[in-house]
């Protein structure tokens, strides 16, 4: 059952969610950068497990119900994406999902950070 | 050992002197508190060049040449370079010195650098190896960010507590003559490694080799901090200048109103360069510069510098070894 906000075409509510929640985790991200000796691969890998974890247990699919681009947009929701992409992918081809299951979703975003970030790099200069 | 005083202090009777020096330094320290005190200020940090490693070379190639131009020397009559840097095998410093033609010693002490080059040229003088010596450092903040930390493409936040490495560099030429200001005494530090890991923390790491080489100095020319009209530190940052004062004053040491740390002092607050300045132009650049200026301004008689450094690797950080430190005084009177 879609919950009431979420209308038909999406209403102002729905940014407003979106924004707060997208906001709140990057907030989160920052305090752990902050206030902890993690550096940013550590912050980065770990937001992808926990994604990843929330996933797999079944966490996190409500919560992109309820938040939309806010949970999808954040690296939380790469994480998440790693774990749907593999399990349909184990129900496609068995074991093998593992492996072929963790870029099936994500491999659009990889590559076209790939492509984008190289057509870039040849354009403009790095900023100092 | 007569040129010998206490453990670890060599004293100059011949009286070395800075009879030459030139500084250069990039559009941000150019915008801060001491910019009057430096001869050249960069328009930009690039000059010009592909990379900021060519940058730091030319630089340094530029602080070395001036330094010979303004006394009217060639480098024929020079008999040592002795430089350093904090690049990798400090090519900075071997790539700038190949354009001259006299012996080189690289030296390598991090931002303390500066202060070995200084103790070891007035030794060589001293001992009547050489008649003029010619020493000079560089660093850039863009190839200190990208060997040390991260590449500046990355954009990564920095902490309050990382120090921003300066982009400039200063040489000098020591000699005999019965101008500037004199190379009195040499207190060459030991090693400290209080077990600190902390890489974006280095000035608390540096305070206790600040301490140790400062009480070393006291102790073996029976001199206090009073004798000195100003103790440059460098660079401790903010960080490591509260420490320094905190270790000094649990030791009961007095004067501690004449300390100074040239990282602390070298960009203002508004400047937002975290704890303060670093790298091995850092040191040189205050001293070469506002240190000078207050010897030839008649405003001290008589400095002490102690240069610091923080000897890391990026790899031995990875590899979670602490961060062994280091500082060498010098002392210089008017």
């Amino acid at each position: 059952m879609p919950l009431p906000w979420r209308l038909e075409g999406g209403s102002c509510l729905q940014y407003i969610i979106a924004f707060l929640v997208g906001g709140a985790i990057c907030a989160v991200g920052q305090l752990i950068i902050d206030t902890t000796k993690c550096s940013n691969a550590h912050l980065l890998v770990g937001m992808v497990c926990v994604g990843a974890v929330l996933s797999g247990l079944g966490l996190y699919e409500p919560f992109q119900e309820f938040a939309g681009a806010g949970a999808l947009v954040p690296v939380l929701g790469f994480g998440s994406s790693i774990t749907k992409g593999m399990l349909s992918e184990i129900q496609r081809l068995g074991w093998e999902g593992l492996f072929t299951g963790a870029f099936e979703i994500t491999g659009l975003g990889l590559a076209a950070s790939i492509v984008f970030s190289s057509i870039l790099a040849l354009l403009r200069k790095p900023h100092k | 050992m007569s040129n010998r005083v206490g453990e670890h202090t060599v004293t100059f009777s011949r009286g070395p002197r800075i009879i030459s020096s030139h500084t250069v330094v990039g559009p941000l320290e150019g915008e801060g508190p001491y910019a009057l005190d430096f001869d050249e200020i960069l328009p930009d940090d690039e000059l010009g060049q592909k990379t900021p490693e060519k940058t730091e070379r030319l630089m340094l190639e530029i602080v070395l040449e001036k330094t010979l131009q303004k006394r009217n020397t060639k480098i024929d009559d020079v008999q040592f370079i002795i430089a350093g840097d904090l690049l990798n095998q400090i090519t900075t410093s071997t790539l700038a010195s190949s354009t001259f033609a006299a012996p080189f010693l690289g030296v390598y002490g991090a931002c303390s650098t500066f202060a070995e080059a200084m103790g070891l040229a007035a030794t060589l003088l001293q001992g009547d190896f050489a008649e003029q010596v010619l020493i000079g450092t560089a660093s850039h903040y863009q190839t200190a960010e990208r060997q040390y930390r991260y590449p500046i493409e990355l954009n990564v936040q920095h902490i309050s507590s990382n120090q921003h490495t300066v982009t400039g560099a200063g040489a000098a030429l020591l000699g005999f003559s019965d101008q500037g200001p004199q190379v009195t005494h040499a207190t060459f530090g030991a090693i400290v490694d209080m077990g600190l890991k902390d890489a974006q923390d280095m000035g608390s790491a540096m305070a206790p080799a600040a301490f140790s080489t400062i009480k070393q100095h006291l102790k073996d020319t029976g001199r206090s901090l009073e004798d000195y009209d100003m103790v440059l530190t460098g660079d401790l940052g903010k960080q490591g200048r509260k420490m320094l004062r905190i270790l000094l004053t649990k030791e009961g040491v007095p004067g501690l109103e004449r300390l100074q740390d040239g990282g602390s002092q070298i960009y203002s607050e508004s400047q937002k360069a975290g704890a303060g300045g670093s790298g091995a132009a850092c040191i040189a650049v205050m001293t070469l510069g506002y240190g000078l200026n207050m010897l030839k301004y008649h405003k001290a008689q008589r400095i002490l510098i102690v240069a610091t450094g923080a000897l890391l690797s990026p790899l031995t950080v990875l590899q979670g070894e602490s961060i062994p430190c280091i500082a060498h005084a010098i002392a210089l009177e008017a």
